[in-house]
């Protein structure tokens, strides 16, 4: 698209953008009146049924996937806007206004290409790997809280559950890079699956910690633990009690963002993907579609780290005052919730944005050393530490 | 009844994955079949409502056991002809072993069918009725069968270490990173500033009072 054509047209495009977004906002108001309607008129004993159990379930599924597709597309832009801004460019900003519709346009590109699948390359492998990345990305969706009394299975183990999935997550790259049938692939995915096992074992033990500040595995206690006061988060503690504890749990939330950008291969720790080096990494066979699910599965799996570092450490839903939101109308108190972690998730996304545009890539052996000699003594450490304050220090409330 | 299902789907699941392990001509997929066997198995653990075993097989087995049998098994040049060659020699001990084997297991499942699966085992005090299944194990693992968990951990140490005396190499002339002297280099150690004359540039040999820093 030519400068010209753009030029003219801006303030004609923020007009079409509020018309559309004024459409887009009255059709959903519609669109749930009608569902309340038709929702109403279903007796209650359906709900009860295994019929209504599973129909409840689906329901809560598509529409997790759904909101969390639609935050995707706008969080890739905003990660593209943000690492433009730095190098002062001024990033996507021609499809839809301000360019907002810039991942809608790239996804029907993806979508719309051949599917290209190289002659000497494994194709049943090839071609699952991309899915299983995809997968992945989502069920691991299905234990995170977003605001009490939200999430689609409130797991007795949620976190070793999210842990487990994470720990899945390095097949995809390495069947994707194997059945490529390509040195280049198969290289960048070899370095990818050694970084994500390293960084495992450093997330491995900083989970620990907060388990045990906690008490529970279950993400909807450990944000209950975390009610009242901002001091009552796991990054200064867990309460005034536990105070002293900011100087183990503050180290422990540093390594557990570093670990969880090395763990999703986001900058500075992309090595499986140095364009410099490497093409494209485990990625170099791929195009079009199967492309895009590995996209689509890296971005969900970024912002689910984004999710749980929140959950962990920075209080879930609670806005680090007493809110008296436990009094309110239930469906008032979730969407509050829901906009607190919505805030909170974003600015550590912003966090991992400005990571990938201000901080140079790590060197192979640089990364391995920061995992295997810095980070996995320091949290062996903090168990250990965090253990001791638990059996003999004061109760933490 | 869902349950049933899922069992016999997931049980089948197993069996199926692990007749392909052994079935498969290439040795990567026999490795992805293995990993779908464990996925089965932790399925099953979730249908025996034991999720902490489950989600434990799926983190250690599959998410770092398997991924080094990938690493190896991709990394292999096999040649599948020659593997296959003694296949009618080794016939007659294989069976011999493999029947074995199965006599085993069908002794093992009868005495379970018949005694239970705990007989013989010292008892170990009924768990708190409100026991998550990770308290229990936690229990068991470190209260009550403190000495046998220590001494396991000891005879992986061992091992380990044993590994890395077998395979560590001091190569000499290896010039390795030192971060810590790195950071603490200083600028006047780094960096020295010359006065070259214009049009002559700096002699080759300069002496080495030459290079100290210009301050």
């Amino acid at each position: 698209m030519s400068s010209q054509a753009a030029t003219p047209a801006r303030s004609g495009s923020v007009l079409t953008g509020l018309l559309i977004a004024a459409g887009v906002l009255s059709l959903v108001l519609l669109l749930g009146v009608a569902v309340y309607f038709l929702f109403s008129s279903i007796p209650e004993a359906f709900w009860n049924s295994p019929a209504g159990w599973v129909a409840v379930t689906t329901g809560q599924i598509l529409a997790f996937v759904v909101v969390l597709l639609l935050s995707l597309a706008f969080l890739l832009y905003a990660d593209r806007k943000i690492w433009a801004g730095v190098q002062l460019r001024k990033g996507p900003n021609v499809v839809g206004p301000f360019g907002l519709l810039q991942s809608f346009a790239d996804f029907l590109k993806f979508a719309l290409k051949e599917v290209v699948i190289p002659a000497g390359s494994d194709k049943a492998v090839f071609l699952l790997a991309p899915f299983i990345t995809f997968l992945l990305a989502f069920i691991a969706w299905a234990v995170i809280p977003v605001a009490p009394g939200w999430v689609v299975s409130d797991l007795n183990v949620g976190i070793l559950y999210l842990f487990a999935v994470s720990s899945l997550g390095v097949y995809g790259i390495i069947m994707g890079g194997w059945a490529s049938n390509s040195k280049y692939a198969f290289l960048g995915s070899l370095r990818s699956a050694a970084q994500m096992v390293s960084y495992e074992v450093s997330i491995g033990f900083v989970i620990i910690t907060v388990i045990l500040l906690a008490g529970t595995m279950n993400l909807s206690g450990i944000v209950e633990n975390q009610r009242g006061w901002f001091w009552d988060w796991h990054v200064f503690g867990g309460g005034l009690a536990g105070l002293p504890l900011t100087l183990v749990m503050l180290p422990m939330a540093v390594i557990f963002f570093v670990s969880f950008l090395a763990e999703t291969n986001r900058p500075p720790f992309d090595l499986p993907e140095a364009e410099s080096e490497l093409v494209a990494g485990y990625a170099v066979e791929y195009g079009s579609t199967p492309y895009l699910l590995f996209q689509i599965g890296e971005y969900a799996n970024i912002v689910l780290m984004c999710c749980l570092y929140t959950i962990l450490f920075f209080g879930g839903w609670h806005p680090g005052f007493p809110t008296g939101a436990e009094n309110w109308p239930p469906v008032l108190a979730s969407m509050f919730g829901f906009g607190v972690f919505a805030i909170k998730t974003v600015f550590v996304f912003f966090l991992v944005s400005i990571a990938k545009a201000i901080v140079p890539r790590y060197r192979y052996d640089q990364l391995m050393r920061l995992g295997w000699k810095v980070f996995l003594p320091t949290s062996l450490v903090a168990v250990i530490a965090m253990a001791a304050y638990r059996v003999f220090g004061p109760e933490i409330a | 009844m869902v349950a049933s299902i899922a069992f016999y789907v997931l049980a089948a699941a197993t069996l199926l994955s692990g007749l392909a392990v052994v079935m498969s001509r290439n040795p990567v997929h026999s490795v992805l079949f293995l990993i779908a066997a464990f996925f089965s198995a932790a399925g099953l653990f979730v249908l025996l409502s034991a999720e902490f075993l489950a989600m434990l097989l799926v983190v250690v087995y599959v998410g770092a056991v398997a991924v080094l049998f990938l690493f190896v098994v991709m990394m292999l040049d096999v040649d599948f002809a020659q593997l296959r060659e003694g296949f009618a020699k080794y016939l007659p001990l294989g069976g011999v072993i493999a029947g074995l084997l199965a006599i085993e297991m069908i002794v093992v499942s009868a005495a379970v069918v018949t005694r239970g699966a705990a007989s013989g085992v010292r008892d170990v005090p009924a768990p708190a009725a409100d026991a998550t299944n990770a308290e229990v194990i936690g229990r068991v693992l470190y209260t009550d069968f403190a000495f046998l968990f220590q001494a396991a951990g000891m005879v992986l140490l061992v091992s380990m270490i044993g590994a890395i005396v077998l395979t560590l190499r001091h190569r000499p002339g290896v010039r390795r990173q030192n971060v810590h002297d790195q950071v603490n280099r200083t600028r006047a150690q780094g960096v020295s500033v010359i006065g070259a004359p214009t049009g002559v540039g700096i002699p080759d040999d300069l002496p080495q009072a030459a290079r100290t820093p210009a301050e």
